[in-house]
């Protein structure tokens, strides 16, 4: 009970954080709206394909969650607060929150490039099976928050953080990219949903994975 | 306050194979205090942390008990205090919220309002406590680590440097707070100021060449 409602609050406390200082958020909506506009001036007339458009569309929230997600442990480093929490918190209580935080901040930002995304290409993103859209968006977001939320406890603790985490998250989030970008097109495409059963279970166990392994690795990044 | 007795064995840190300490051994129990003393770079503040729980010794152990059951390091947050130079608190939020944030986060439903309301007073923030950290002065920011220290009635209270960056008043409050400290918990303090390290009943000295 001790631990849930410090986790709780602990969200709480990053929430309150985020709308103060804008830290995380003015990155990501700067991030969303320039990469958007940019493919948007590079493709300009033309039609892309499905593939296409769904590769784009990932490209975007891969780098997106890369300009901002790692703000949750960094800003804690930069402003010295990292002992404040260790003196507070248990290492699996500061994962959790920081876990959760950043899967709403994942999942809020995949929706607004998803609206944004809608509005430019209205001709060509059309989303004809919205279940499987809907189910990549859900899962996707959690594997990009669970394997940000660790790459970022960990790079917090390095000299150049800024080089460090695409460097470092590309290869760890590449079988979701290709997993999610496989899982989009058919969304696209309007195929069933039962053909993206396969990549909905890679997806739930890469999220079951990636969070098992964090939980148990987290104490030896947080303490030393 | 509960009961807390510590015993570090053998305790030594390494950073990169460099030895900051080596074999410290250090026994406290209620109402003992102790100074750890020693030149620039001998390792006080890194000892200070490994026995708070914030750092792996590379060798040895330290052990805590609580009314002579032991005491899981997972648990320890509930009972120490702590004040340092390096430690900071939240700028954007006011020394008001920082203790009910912090307090909650510990998951210390011992912790109301009047007690936050006690600790202002006792570090004289109390008509500042609406204002943001970002706007105190450094002093002002020690003051509130106090109040964070001793909120939730710690058993054992470290302090770094234990008077940096206070006016004369302020050093009177630490004095208190120390005195009071010795009554009922364990103190460490780790300092290079004679007069600090004379507030402890027995001192270590690292680094003695």
């Amino acid at each position: 009970m001790g631990r849930l409602s410090g986790t709780y609050a602990l969200i709480r406390k990053d929430v309150h954080s985020e709308l103060r200082t804008r830290y995380a958020l003015n990155a990501l909506l700067m991030f969303v709206v320039t990469a958007v506009a940019t493919i948007l001036f590079a493709l300009r007339s033309d039609q892309p394909t499905s593939s296409v458009l769904s590769g784009l569309y990932w490209v975007v929230v891969f780098f997106t969650a890369m300009s901002g997600l790692s703000r949750t442990f960094v800003s804690e480093e930069e402003r010295g607060t990292t002992m404040t929490l260790q003196l507070v918190a248990s290492p699996s209580t500061v994962y959790f929150a920081k876990l959760l935080f950043n899967t709403v901040l994942t999942f809020s930002m995949t929706i607004a490039v998803t609206i944004l995304y809608m509005t430019v290409f209205s001709n060509a993103f059309v989303i004809k099976t919205f279940s499987i859209f809907a189910g990549t968006v859900v899962l996707g977001s959690l594997g990009f928050a669970s394997a940000s939320t660790i790459i970022a406890a960990i790079v917090a603790k390095a000299n150049t953080r800024g080089t460090l985490y695409p460097v470092l998250s590309f290869p760890i989030l590449i079988v979701l990219l290709m997993t999610v970008m496989n899982a989009t097109t058919k969304s696209l495409d309007g195929e069933e949903f039962y053909s993206a059963l396969p990549d909905f279970q890679i997806l739930i166990g890469y999220f079951l994975a990636m969070t098992g392994g964090s939980y148990l690795l987290f104490e030896y990044v947080w303490k030393d | 306050m509960s009961a807390l007795s510590l015993i570090a064995t053998g305790v030594t840190k390494e950073f990169n194979r460099r030895t900051i300490f080596r074999d410290v051994s250090i026994s406290l129990s209620r109402g003992e205090s102790l100074a750890i003393t020693g030149r620039n770079g001998s390792g006080k503040s890194t000892l200070v942390k490994v026995v708070a729980g914030l750092l792996s010794a590379t060798r040895g152990k330290v052990e805590y008990a609580v009314d002579g059951i032991r005491l899981d390091v997972e648990d320890l947050r509930h009972h120490i205090g702590f004040v340092s130079p390096y430690l900071q608190l939240y700028d954007e939020f006011s020394g008001n919220e920082n203790l009910e944030l912090l307090s909650k986060i510990r998951s210390d439903v011992r912790i109301d309002a009047g007690r936050i309301q006690e600790v202002l007073e006792t570090v004289g923030l109390w008509e500042r406590r609406l204002d943001y950290v970002r706007t105190y002065s450094s002093g002002m920011k020690q003051r509130l680590k106090y109040a964070f220290a001793v909120l939730h009635r710690p058993s054992l209270l470290m302090l770094d440097e234990p008077t940096s960056n206070l006016d004369h008043d302020g050093i009177a409050m630490v004095k208190k707070i120390v005195d009071e400290q010795k009554k009922h918990g364990v103190l460490i303090v780790a300092t290079n100021d004679a007069g600090e390290a004379g507030w402890c009943s027995a001192n270590i000295e690292l680094g003695k060449r």
